[in-house]
């Protein structure tokens, strides 16, 4: 039953570029972690919590406090600090009251980090125990001999890490949303949110961002010794990650309309270039355990 | 099907490693391996832990590269044409490499998807069918987390099927199996060769070897010590017959030497038995005849065909010898190869006795 075997000069496969890859390939990986992922329920109870916390929680607190028990001298206090807001953000500011404004300002531009921090805390968890895990369960080993390229490994497993933190926040901006609007909206005139400057943000500015971090993330879990260490590693990594997001996020709510657009371009550019080295990382002989330095 | 060299006219090999060297950091993990595995036959890669097998398995699929030597898997080059000589291949690692929170159904339908299969109700058909091939199918639905390692290793041997390969690669496939269920997947391998498969087959269980090989390969320090099939290299090792005699009283063996046909009496451990070692098979008759005119009385007379362990220790000791320049390495000088010493220098001086290597008289 043994199949002729193919011909010495048989064309070698062309294996150049990123129009080779087997998309069909990535899409089966991805399926798999995440299934895998989704069959855990360790795993995600505390990602539903943790987008709980920083999308509901938190901002029903808030937000109540400020519109409906209101205050008044502490209201007015954190209104007066709103004056020290940059001139192009003090001008955006709706509301006549000053529970209004300060309703306002929380939910347009205070609380626009939590964006960032619920998918990269999220994504970073995932994506630090992917491949070093598939080493540490031996499964390195299946998929080393499979047919797949290292570079649809790699993107698979990315796509995997990215879409559970990513799509936790978008459902969480979903509800934020209606919080905002349902709390805020009364004050201003009127359901107002998203605004424009948190499309940008959430759709242009968050995805390259996260996949940056991701690539840097994937890189050191191709390349450490155990799933604690690439943990380690990627908190490291993730904190400054999370701290240059945080400023680079919130000064593009606060700066003038294109900021953010102008802020996504380069991450998106950065990103790219990330995604492109981090590629690399992945080898055969990584996901086996053998490569030197492993 | 088997292509056939249009030279030699031959089938060609589907596997050809040749002085295939590979180094993990200061460790030669493959040091100039030649290895040539026959289309349908089942190959077994024999020696220690650390002899280099499951290297070579990795660098039949191209998992990993050379450092240096050639490797042709079904006539091509792993590292060029990976992915092609990949499709063709089952692997069995000694870790059964399974998702432990997927399904054993997800696991297999995985595999199938990856080698290209793709989705449907003829794949699940497959699976089943797979499944069911190896004894499996009633745990499909369930968490492979939850399986004992013989359900882990059949659901492994299922999905190493799936895709039908031409070439089946088992590393230590019972690894960690209780001797019933070894003995099952050991059966389960000798039926894929029925229909058609190559299959190489990695162990450093003698016993396990023992008539599944078609061909073996004694593999040590990353190189090939021998290569050919038992009966070829019994004949190699051991080229006469060797008798177990047992009598009434114990045996003198002195007189037994002098009968025409045997070239050497060996003691055995009971006094009333000798091991004798004759020219050839024919010789058997007259030999029996002889020993009742010196007037023994015997109650046993038993051919003994050497085991592959006793082929297995013969290449070893042959190859301590030569390390050794030719000197027998005493207990304590030799490397440790994880077995205790006391255990391998007697059999090695058995071994050394039987075959009549030199050095064999120094380990007497």
């Amino acid at each position: 039953m043994t199949a002729p075997a193919v011909s010495p000069t048989t064309p070698a496969p062309s294996r150049g570029g990123w129009l080779d890859l087997s998309w069909k390939r990535v899409r089966i990986v991805a399926r798999s972690d995440l299934r895998q992922l989704i069959e855990d329920k360790g795993f995600w109870m505390p990602m539903v919590f943790l987008g709980a916390i920083f999308f509901l929680i938190i901002p029903t607190v808030l937000l109540m406090t400020i519109t409906k028990i209101g205050d008044v001298k502490v209201v007015n206090q954190v209104s007066e600090t709103l004056k020290v807001l940059p001139p192009s953000a003090q001008a955006q500011i709706q509301g006549e009251s000053p529970e209004g404004k300060t309703a306002y300002a929380l939910a347009v531009f205070l609380l626009a980090p939590v964006a960032i921090v619920v998918p990269l805390t999220i994504s970073t968890a995932i994506g630090a125990s992917t491949i070093v895990g598939e080493r540490e369960r031996g499964t390195g080993e299946f998929l080393a001999h499979s047919p797949a390229h290292e570079r649809e490994i790699y993107l698979g497993k990315l796509i995997a890490s990215l879409l559970p933190g990513y799509a936790t926040t978008l459902m969480g901006f979903g509800v934020y949303s209606l919080i905002v609007n349902l709390f805020v909206g009364p004050e201003v005139g009127g359901w107002f949110f998203p605004t424009q400057s948190w499309w940008v943000l959430m759709l242009w500015v968050v995805p390259p961002f996260l996949a940056l971090t991701l690539s840097i993330v994937l890189r050191l879990s191709a390349k450490v010794k155990s799933t604690a260490a690439a943990q380690q590693a990627a908190g490291l990594v993730t904190l400054p990650m999370i701290g240059i997001a945080y400023s680079q996020s919130t000064g593009a709510l606060f700066g003038a309309e294109s900021a953010g657009f102008w802020l996504g371009v380069v991450a998106w550019i950065v990103a790219a270039f990330g995604l492109s080295r981090g590629m690399r990382a992945v080898s055969r002989a990584r996901l086996l355990g053998v490569a030197d330095g492993v | 099907m088997t292509t056939t060299s249009p030279t030699t006219g031959e089938p060609e090999p589907i596997v050809a490693l040749e002085g295939v060297r590979r180094r993990f950091g200061t460790v030669d993990a493959l040091a100039g391996l030649d290895l040539i595995v026959p289309a349908n036959r089942i190959t077994v890669l024999l020696g220690p832990n650390g002899a280099g097998k499951t290297t070579a398995i990795r660098m039949i699929t191209g998992a990993l590269d050379a450092h240096a030597g050639s490797v042709r898997t079904f006539g091509l080059d792993p590292s060029i044409y990976g992915e092609e000589v990949r499709r063709r291949c089952g692997v069995v690692s000694a870790k059964p490499a399974l998702y432990d929170r997927l399904s054993g159904h997800a696991n297999l339908a995985y595999a199938a998807e990856l080698y290209g299969l793709g989705r449907g109700d003829q794949i699940d058909r497959r699976i089943r069918d797979a499944a069911a091939r190896f004894g499996i199918e009633h745990a499909l639905e369930h968490r492979v987390g939850g399986f004992s390692t013989g359900m882990k290793t059949r659901l492994a041997l299922a999905r190493s099927i799936l895709h039908q390969p031409d070439l089946l690669l088992f590393d230590e496939p019972t690894s960690g199996l209780d001797p019933e269920s070894s003995h099952a997947v050991l059966e389960m391998i000798r039926e894929m060769t029925d229909d058609g498969r190559t299959v190489v087959m990695c162990t450093h269980l003698l016993l396990e070897a023992e008539g599944l090989a078609d061909k073996v390969i004694v593999m040590e320090d990353g190189t090939d010590l021998v290569a050919g099939t038992p009966t070829e290299l019994t004949q190699r090792f051991w080229p006469g017959t060797v008798v177990l005699v047992g009598a009434e009283a114990p045996v003198d063996p002195a007189p037994l030497a002098r009968i025409p046909g045997v070239r050497q009496v060996e003691a055995d451990t009971d006094p009333c038995q000798v091991r004798l070692h004759l020219d050839g098979d024919h010789r058997t008759p007259d030999v029996v005849l002889a020993l009742l005119a010196n007037g023994l009385r015997l109650t046993r007379v038993e051919p003994i065909q050497p085991s592959l362990e006793d082929l297995y220790f013969a290449v070893r000791t042959k190859k301590d010898i030569a390390d050794d320049g030719g000197r027998q390495l005493s207990p304590v000088e030799r490397p440790d190869d994880g077995l205790p010493p006391a255990a391998v220098t007697d059999r090695h001086r058995q071994v050394a006795a039987l075959t009549g290597w030199p050095g064999s008289e120094e380990a007497r």
